[in-house]
């Protein structure tokens, strides 16, 4: 399994063989604050990188929520649908959003280390 | 114009506030337990809300000052207890609504409080009609806040005893530190509470009383979805001078003995669409499932036919679902008439329900 990676939009994605699992990072969400609502994508879908993939709502607003790469949606959680205040607990693990199967694996060499993201989100919100 | 700062601005900052500019404030819109708890907090103890960026107009006068008001409000203040209050608006000649706010006689005169974003323009309005034959004073000298919830009367007492007896919408001069304070108990959260008028230099010290006592700052976060789940308008969403106290369903506050006679501004248009009815009307809706209908979401019928506009949504914590209000076309204004709410290109179902979502818990009479 390689390293997790981190888009500029606050997601991140995990890769397993050509399967990448994508959530919203913990900085994120407290940039929402309490999550009320989330939309998934459909299963069997294609999303293209970059472009719209779900929504999340706090009591406050309404954010898209974008993919980091592009492929097939083959799962989503229906947990955090069920129970979007999950998402404001467990951001990076088991509130994830949907599976991926990825299309170009090269897109994966866009996005940011951890270490260049903490970087990225504590700029860009202070 | 530089933002201004409220007497608990340094309070807010040592309880970890994110703040807002609102009405030209830096406000807190939320703690550091975010607007979920802050709400919940609110229903089963008591919070405290800085709520002094609004007007408090204090106007000081006597029997000529109640006709001078009378024919600007459409309330029977003559027969207004001494010390009570009543909730009313500011209307143009059409009936538009400029302001809401609650009034209060007082043994000096009236004291209102009035929209932060409003309470210059109202106090140029209110200048306009009476002149200057009463004295007129915005009080910026003192901070307004609030404290709501069941454990508040309690907890209020304990630091200003006396409080408990007042009845809602009553209010009266009580003495905090030698300093004469004005509380009323009344709010706009759907609970129990009281609205408290004081100096700034003692707002501070008073608040972290009620802290210790076991109340809790709340943010306005918070205030926004207490009060659309008690099913209160919020001014420039709810009313606006495009809405009438009849189209926003406030006929209520509109005096029964004053509407005979008319004779104060927005009357004829008032008394006209009381006996024709109105085209357009408030209403309280519900969304099916989770979806979150915001301001500004189309309403539809079920021929898919716009029939109106959501002015207030968000997720009530309380109720555990999304609440919203907004205005429809009369005749869809029917309780459990099934209506689709427009979000992101996709038509939800909701159905038009009755105000508010959440039941209130006012104290009505305690003598």
């Amino acid at each position: 399994m390689s390293e997790v990676k981190y888009s500029k939009e606050h997601e991140w994605i995990k890769l397993d063989g050509d399967v990448a699992t994508i959530g919203i990072t913990k900085h994120a969400t407290e940039m929402l604050g309490d999550i009320v609502f989330a939309e998934l994508p459909e299963k069997g879908s294609s999303v293209e990188k970059d472009g719209t993939a779900g929504v999340v709502e706090s009591t406050k607003a309404a954010s898209d929520v974008y993919t980091p790469v592009s492929g097939e949606v083959v799962d989503t959680n229906q947990a955090i649908v069920d129970d979007p205040s999950k998402i404001n607990q467990d951001p990076e693990d088991s509130a994830w959003f949907f599976k991926l199967k990825i299309k170009d694996p090269s897109e994966m060499n866009t996005l940011m280390n951890k270490d260049d993201y903490d970087k990225f989100a504590k700029e860009t919100s202070a | 114009m530089e933002t201004k700062k409220t007497s608990l601005y340094q309070l807010h900052q040592d309880c970890n506030a994110k703040f807002v500019e609102f009405a030209g404030y830096q406000m807190p819109i939320q703690y550091s337990e975010g607007i979920v708890e802050e709400h919940k907090f609110t229903r089963n103890h008591s919070g405290i809300f800085d709520v002094s960026h609004m007007g408090q107009l204090f106007i000081y006068g006597g029997e000529d000052l109640i006709k001078d008001l009378e024919k600007i409000f459409p309330l029977d203040l003559k027969n207004l207890k001494l010390n009570h209050s009543k909730y009313s608006f500011l209307m143009d000649k059409d009936a538009g609504i400029h302001d809401d706010l609650i009034i209060t006689k007082t043994k000096e005169g009236f004291l209102i409080i009035l929209n932060a974003a409003c309470k210059d323009n109202d106090f140029k309005i209110l200048k306009e009609f009476l002149g200057d034959k009463y004295k007129m004073v915005m009080d910026e000298n003192r901070s307004l806040i609030a404290i709501q919830g069941p454990k508040s009367s309690e907890i209020l007492n304990d630091v200003i005893n006396g409080v408990k007896d007042l009845n809602f919408m009553s209010g009266n001069w009580f003495t905090f530190e030698n300093q004469k304070v004005y509380i009323t108990r009344s709010g706009y959260t759907g609970e129990d509470g009281f609205e408290i008028s004081i100096v700034n230099d003692f707002v501070d010290q008073l608040t972290r009383e009620l802290i210790n006592k076991g109340s809790k700052l709340i943010g306005l976060g918070a205030r926004d979805t207490l009060r659309l789940e008690a099913g209160l308008c919020l001014y420039g969403h709810d009313l606006d001078k495009d809405k009438t106290p009849v189209e926003a369903n406030l006929k209520w506050a509109i005096s029964k003995e004053r509407i005979s006679k008319g004779d104060f501004i927005g009357s004829d248009i008032i008394i006209k669409q009381l006996n024709d009815g109105v085209s357009k009307i408030r209403v309280g809706i519900k969304p099916e499932g989770r979806i979150i209908a915001r301001e500004k979401t189309k309403i539809f019928n079920q021929s898919d036919v716009h029939i109106g506009e959501i002015t207030s949504g968000t997720f009530g914590p309380s109720v555990n679902g999304p609440v919203a209000m907004g205005y429809v076309e009369n005749e869809f204004s029917k309780k459990n008439t099934k209506v689709f709410l427009e979000v992101r290109g996709k038509k939800h179902p909701a159905s038009i329900c009755s105000l508010p979502f959440y039941k209130k818990s006012y104290v009505k009479g305690v003598n």
